[in-house]
C-alpha cells in the first residue's frame, strides 16, 4: 500500500471528517444531530426530504435486518434504539472512549461516529453476536474474560471485547505491549487495564489453542 | 467440607451478563410509549431567568411538554434543585422538554426564547475572599442554617501577604490547633513553606447519568444509574417528597460513579417529574458534554503549607490553610484533608485552617478519596523534599512519620481500629526494589531523566451497625439480599462470602439478590466511602450467624437432641438425630413460622428493613440481624504507592515506567478484585496528577476542558507498563471478618507517588500544582512558570 492510499484508507476508517461530511450531506447540523436519537418515522419524513433511501437492510451479527434509518442516524443509535441491541454502549457520543466499538467487516469502529448508511452491504458485529447462536457457547474472548474476571463496572466491556476480537484475528500472537497498543482506542474509567490486558493475552492464547 | 470462599478469586455472578451485552444499565431499559427529554442548560455561570417563551417550541410537531423550575421541589439556600431559574454555573439545567424523539426535543430547546439577566460570578475562590471581591450568590458567600447568608472576606493585610508570596494569617470558619505549633516550629531543624494548588476535576464515570422513569398510578418506576441502591430509593423519595414504598428503583448495573452517584438523585428527578406530568415514560440521556456539567467534580484546593522537621526527619509541626473551590452547592473535602495531614505525618503540633468558598462552577461531590487524595498528592513531594534537604533517605522519612497503632489524630484525637502503614511501606520497598531504583534516580538517557517517588495514602474504610438479611428457600439455596449497589466493586457478591462460609455453603448454591427494590433489601450503607466491605461483611456475618442458630434449632426440633449438637455444611445439617437438607429445614421453618420464617423480626433492625423483611417472610428460613459487633475507633485502610517515571526535559512528557501499590486493608476477601481496586484507584490518581485539566475562561466563566478529549483520564498508553500490587493481609482485630474497604486510599497513593517521582526527576523541585501536564512541566523546566503560584482553573 503506498503512502497516499494508506492515508486515505485511514481517513475512511477513522476520520471524524468523513463522519461530519456524511452528516452534512443529509442536511442536518453537524454539531449535534448525529448524536441524538430520532425515533419517529413520521416526523423524519416530514422534516428530512432527501434522496437517501430510508428502509435499508443491514447485516448485523450474521442476520439480515430491515430497518428504517434516517439519513444522518448513527449506527450506535440504530443498534440501540431500533434493533434492540443495547449491548453497544455510549460513553461519549463522540469518538473519545470506544465504549461503542463494533466490528465492521471485522474491523473495529466507533459506532457513535459512523452513519448507519455507511455500513450498508457490510457486516456489522456487536457484542450480542459473539456467543454461538445455537449453543450459547461464549467466544474465546468472552471465555478469557470469564476466566480472568475482567472488568469492574464493565460499561466499557462490550467495546473492549469487540476490540480484542479484532486483535486476535489481526495479531494472534501479541506481546503485552502490542495488545496494549491494539486496545488503546478504548478507555476504561475504572482503569481495570491490567486485568483487561491479561484477558486480551488469554484470549489470544485460547484462540491459538482451538 | 465446604470450600474456602474468603481469599479466593471468584468472578462476580453478573460477569456473564456484562460480557454478553445482556446487563442492562439505566439507558438500556425501554418502556412502551417512551419519549425523550432534553435539557436547556444555562449558558452563563450565574444568572436569573427573566422570561421564557416556549410557545414556538410547544407548537412543534412531536413536542409533548415542558418542565419548568417552578414545577420541581425547590430548595432554599445553597442547595441544588433539579431545575432552576437562577442558574449558578454554566451548564446548570434550567428546564426540560419532552418530545417523541431526542432530536425533536433538542430542536424544541433551540426554539425556546429565553432571556437571562447575567449576575456577577466568581470562578476562583480567592477572588471571592478578597475585600470587595465578587460572590457566587447574590446574598453572600457563606451560608449557615441558623444565620443565613453572610459576606466573608479576608483582610487587606491577608492579601498583602498573599500577593507578596507570604503565608497569610487569615481568620477561617474552620480553625483547630493541636499541641503548640509555634513552639514546635521554633525547635524544627528545617521549616518548609509552600503554596500548592490542586485542580478541581470532573468524575466522568464511563456511564453518564442517563435514566428513565414512568409511573403506574402512585408508583414510580425509576431506572437509574446510582452507586447505592437501598439508600438511593430513600434519597429519591426524599427529593421528590413521596413515600419510599411508592418507588420501584431499578439499578441493576452502574457504569461507575467514583462518588458522583452516591445517590445521584438530582438528575433522576427530571424524568420522574416530567413523566408524572405527561403520563408517559421519559428517557433522559445525558451526553458526555452534559455529564461534565451535571456529573459532579472533586473540589480544588489553594493551599499554604508550613511543615517543620527535626534533624532526623521527623515532622514536628504543620500549619495548613486550605481554600476550597466548592462550586455552588458545597463540599466537605477540606475538613478531611486537615485530618489526613495530621494522621499521615503525625506532627503532634498542628494548626489547620480551612474555608469552603462557593463558586460558579459545576457542583462538587466526594470523588474517590475526597480531601485525602488531594492533600496526599500535594504534601508527599514536600515530605520528600525535607528528606533531601536533611539528608534522610526518602523511604525512611515516609516510614518514620507514618502512624503506628497508638496514633491519635485530628482536633478530637480520633483513634484507629488498626493501622499497618509501616508494613505496607516495607512490603512496597521490597516489591519495588526501592534501593536499586533510588540508585538510578536522576539518571539521564538523552533528554530523559528518571525519577522515583513514594505516596502513602490513608482513607476511611468502613462503618458499622447496618442490617443483613438472607433467606434459605425450600430449594436449599441461600439468597443474600444486598441493598448496596453494583458499580463494579463486586461488593454485592464479595461481602456475602463470609456469610456463606458461616453457613458452610458452596458458592454455586448462593444467590445474590440485588438491583431492584421490589426484591427487598435490608437497611444498607450508601455505596461510598469504602464502607461496604466492612459494613456488609459484618452485617451479612451477623445475619448468617442468626440463620445458623435457627437452622440448628429447627434441626433439633425435627430430629431431637440439642441445637448445639448440630453442624451445618454443604447444604445439610447433621447431628445425633440424623441429617436433613437445608431445603427441608427451610420448609420446616416456614411451617414453624415466628422468627424462623421472618414473621417475627429482631427488635433492633432498622425501620427501613422491616417492610423489606415482611416481603420475604414465610418464604424460607430467614437470617436477619443488625451488626452489633461494635468496635472502637475509626476504620482506615492504607495504600503505599511507589512510582518510577521518565521525564523528557525537551518535551515535558512524563512516561510512567513502573508502579507498585501495597495495601493495608485487613483480611483479603477477593485477591484479584483487590488488585484491580488498588490499580484502578492508583491510575485514577495518576490521571488526577497528570492529565485531567479543569480550565475556565475567567472572563466569561465558561469551562474549556469539558470532555474526555480535553480532560483526559488515563488510557492504555498512559499507564505504567509494569504494575504490581500487594497486601499486608493482617485482619482488623475488631471485626468478625477483619476486612477493611479499599476504594478510596489508592487514589492518593497513585497521585502522590507520581507528584513525588516527577519532583525527583526535576532534581527535587516541586512544581506544587496539578495536573502536571507537559506544557506546565516544560515551562517549569525552562524557568518560565506559566501561571501564578496560586492561580486556579488554569490547567
Ligand atoms: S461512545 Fe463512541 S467513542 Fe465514545
Ligand atoms: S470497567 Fe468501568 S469503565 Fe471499564
Amino acid at each position: 500500500m503506498d503512502q497516499e492510499e494508506s492515508v486515505s484508507v485511514l481517513e475512511e476508517k477513522y476520520s471524524r471528517r468523513t463522519f461530519i461530511k456524511g452528516v452534512i450531506a443529509t442536511g442536518a447540523t453537524a454539531s449535534s444531530a448525529g448524536y441524538l436519537f430520532r425515533g419517529s418515522p413520521l416526523l423524519g419524513a416530514a422534516t428530512y426530504q432527501t434522496a437517501t433511501e430510508r428502509l435499508i437492510t443491514l447485516n448485523v451479527n450474521g442476520q439480515e435486518r430491515r430497518v428504517d434509518v434516517l439519513p444522518h442516524e448513527t449506527l450506535a443509535m440504530t443498534l440501540r434504539y431500533k434493533l434492540g441491541l443495547t449491548g453497544t454502549k455510549l460513553g461519549c457520543d463522540r469518538a473519545e472512549c470506544g465504549a461503542c466499538t463494533v466490528l465492521i467487516d471485522g474491523v473495529s469502529q466507533y459506532a457513535c461516529s459512523m452513519l448507519t448508511h455507511q455500513v450498508r452491504g457490510r457486516s456489522v458485529g456487536t457484542i450480542e453476536g459473539l456467543e454461538d447462536a445455537d449453543t450459547g457457547e461464549l467466544s474465546v474472548v468472552q471465555r478469557a474474560v470469564m476466566e480472568e474476571g475482567g472488568f469492574q463496572c464493565a460499561f466499557c466491556a462490550p467495546g473492549f471485547i469487540m476490540a480484542m476480537t479484532e486483535m486476535i484475528e489481526v495479531n494472534p500472537n501479541p506481546t503485552r505491549e502490542e495488545a496494549r497498543l491494539a486496545l488503546s482506542g478504548n478507555l476504561c474509567r475504572c482503569a481495570d487495564y491490567d486485568k483487561i490486558l491479561t484477558c486480551a493475552m488469554r484470549s489470544a492464547e485460547l484462540a491459538r489453542s482451538v | 467440607m465446604a470450600e474456602r470462599l474468603v481469599g479466593a478469586d471468584i468472578a462476580p455472578p453478573d460477569l456473564h451478563a456484562k460480557i454478553t451485552g445482556r446487563a442492562r444499565y439505566a439507558e438500556d431499559f425501554r418502556a412502551p410509549g417512551m419519549v425523550f427529554a432534553k435539557l436547556l442548560l444555562s449558558p452563563m455561570p450565574h444568572a436569573r431567568v427573566r422570561r421564557v417563551d416556549a410557545s414556538r417550541a410547544l407548537a412543534m410537531e412531536g413536542v409533548i411538554d415542558i418542565l419548568r423550575a417552578d414545577e420541581v421541589p425547590s430548595r432554599d439556600g445553597p442547595r441544588e434543585a433539579c431545575l432552576t431559574d437562577t442558574p449558578r454555573y454554566e451548564g446548570e439545567p434550567i428546564l426540560a422538554v419532552a418530545a417523541v424523539d431526542e432530536e425533536t426535543a433538542a430542536a424544541a430547546i433551540e426554539a425556546i426564547e429565553i432571556d437571562f439577566e447575567p449576575l456577577p460570578f466568581v470562578i476562583d475562590p480567592l477572588e471571592s475572599l478578597r475585600p470587595g471581591g465578587p460572590n457566587a450568590y447574590v446574598d453572600g458567600n457563606q451560608f449557615s442554617g441558623q444565620d443565613g447568608w453572610s459576606d466573608f472576606k479576608w483582610t487587606d493585610t491577608d492579601f498583602a501577604n498573599v500577593d507578596a508570596g507570604q503565608m497569610p494569617d487569615p481568620s477561617c470558619p474552620v480553625d483547630w490547633t493541636k499541641g503548640d505549633p509555634e513552639a514546635a516550629f521554633a525547635e524544627s531543624a528545617l521549616v518548609l513553606e509552600e503554596t500548592i494548588v490542586h485542580q478541581s476535576l470532573t468524575h466522568h464515570p464511563m456511564e453518564p447519568r442517563s435514566n428513565m422513569a414512568y409511573w403506574e398510578g402512585e408508583t414510580l418506576h425509576a431506572f437509574v444509574s446510582t452507586q447505592s441502591s437501598q439508600q438511593t430509593k430513600f434519597a429519591l423519595a426524599g427529593a421528590l417528597q413521596i413515600d419510599p414504598e411508592n418507588i420501584n428503583l431499578v439499578s441493576e448495573y452502574c457504569g461507575g460513579g467514583f462518588g458522583s452517584k452516591i445517590a445521584g438523585t438530582t438528575v433522576m428527578q427530571i424524568p420522574a417529574l416530567l413523566s408524572r406530568k405527561i403520563n408517559r415514560p421519559v428517557m433522559l440521556r445525558i451526553t458526555r458534554y452534559e455529564e461534565n456539567y451535571v456529573g459532579r467534580a472533586r473540589p480544588g484546593f489553594q493551599t499554604w503549607l508550613k511543615m517543620g522537621f527535626l534533624q532526623d526527619g521527623k515532622c514536628n509541626a504543620i500549619d495548613l490553610i486550605i481554600v476550597q473551590e466548592s462550586g455552588p452547592y458545597g463540599a466537605g473535602d477540606f475538613n478531611t484533608a486537615g485530618m489526613i495531614a495530621d494522621l499521615t505525618y503525625t506532627p503532634q503540633n498542628m494548626r489547620f485552617r480551612g474555608v469552603s468558598m462557593y463558586t460558579n462552577t459545576p457542583p462538587k461531590a466526594a470523588q474517590r478519596g475526597p480531601g485525602g487524595a488531594q492533600i496526599i498528592s500535594m504534601m508527599e513531594p514536600i515530605l520528600e523534599k525535607a528528606g533531601r534537604e536533611l539528608g534522610v533517605d526518602r523511604f525512611d522519612i515516609h516510614r518514620m512519620n507514618a502512624p503506628r497503632g497508638d496514633v491519635q489524630f485530628g482536633p478530637r484525637n480520633a483513634t484507629l481500629t488498626s493501622v499497618h502503614a509501616v508494613e505496607a511501606l516495607d512490603q512496597g520497598r521490597e516489591m519495588f526494589d526501592w534501593d536499586a531504583k533510588l540508585a538510578i534516580s536522576g539518571q539521564r538517557n538523552g533528554s530523559k531523566v528518571t525519577g522515583v517517588g513514594i505516596g502513602l495514602s490513608p482513607y476511611t474504610a468502613g462503618s458499622r451497625g447496618r442490617d443483613g438479611m438472607m433467606i434459605i428457600r425450600p430449594d436449599g439455596k441461600l439468597y443474600v439480599h444486598q441493598g448496596i449497589g453494583n458499580l463494579g466493586t463486586h461488593s454485592i457478591a464479595d461481602t456475602a462470602r463470609p456469610a456463606a462460609e458461616v453457613l458452610g455453603y458452596n458458592w454455586e448454591d448462593v444467590e445474590i439478590v440485588w438491583g431492584n427494590s421490589a426484591r427487598a433489601y435490608p437497611r444498607s450503607t450508601v455505596q461510598a466511602g469504602s464502607q461496604t466491605t466492612t459494613a456488609h461483611t459484618r452485617a451479612n456475618h451477623a445475619a448468617a450467624t442468626d440463620a445458623l442458630r435457627k437452622i440448628r434449632e429447627v434441626a433439633a426440633q425435627a430430629l431431637g437432641g440439642s441445637p448445639s449438637d448440630y453442624s451445618v455444611g454443604s447444604g445439610r445439617v447433621s447431628g445425633p438425630g440424623g441429617a436433613m437438607t437445608l431445603g427441608r429445614i427451610a420448609e420446616r421453618a416456614i411451617a414453624m413460622g415466628g422468627e424462623y420464617s421472618g414473621e417475627v423480626l429482631p427488635e433492633d433492625v432498622h425501620a427501613q428493613t422491616v417492610p423489606a423483611a415482611q416481603m420475604l417472610s414465610g418464604e424460607g428460613l430467614m437470617g436477619i440481624a443488625r451488626d452489633n459487633y461494635g468496635g472502637q475507633g475509626n476504620i482506615y485502610s492504607w495504600v503505599a504507592g511507589f512510582a518510577m517515571v521518565e521525564l523528557d526535559e525537551e518535551t515535558g512528557v512524563v512516561e510512567l515506567k513502573e508502579y507498585v501499590g501495597v495495601t493495608d486493608c485487613g483480611t483479603v476477601i477477593h485477591p484479584r478484585n483487590l488488585g484491580a481496586q488498588v490499580f484502578g484507584g492508583s491510575i485514577q490518581g495518576m490521571g488526577m496528577a497528570m492529565t485531567q485539566r479543569w480550565v475556565f475562561d475567567p472572563q466569561w466563566g465558561v469551562p474549556f476542558a469539558n470532555r474526555f478529549y480535553t480532560a483526559r483520564p488515563p488510557g492504555f498508553l498512559d499507564i505504567p507498563a509494569k504494575l504490581k500490587w500487594g497486601a499486608v493481609g493482617i485482619p482488623d482485630p475488631q471485626d468478625p471478618v477483619g476486612a477493611k474497604g479499599i476504594g478510596e486510599p489508592p487514589v492518593g497513593a497513585g497521585a502522590a507517588a507520581l507528584t513525588s517521582a516527577i519532583a525527583d526527576a526535576m532534581g527535587g523541585r516541586c512544581v506544587c500544582r496539578t495536573p502536571l501536564t507537559p506544557d506546565i512541566l516544560l515551562a517549569e523546566i525552562e524557568g518560565r512558570p506559566m501561571y501564578g503560584r496560586l492561580e486556579q482553573h488554569v490547567g
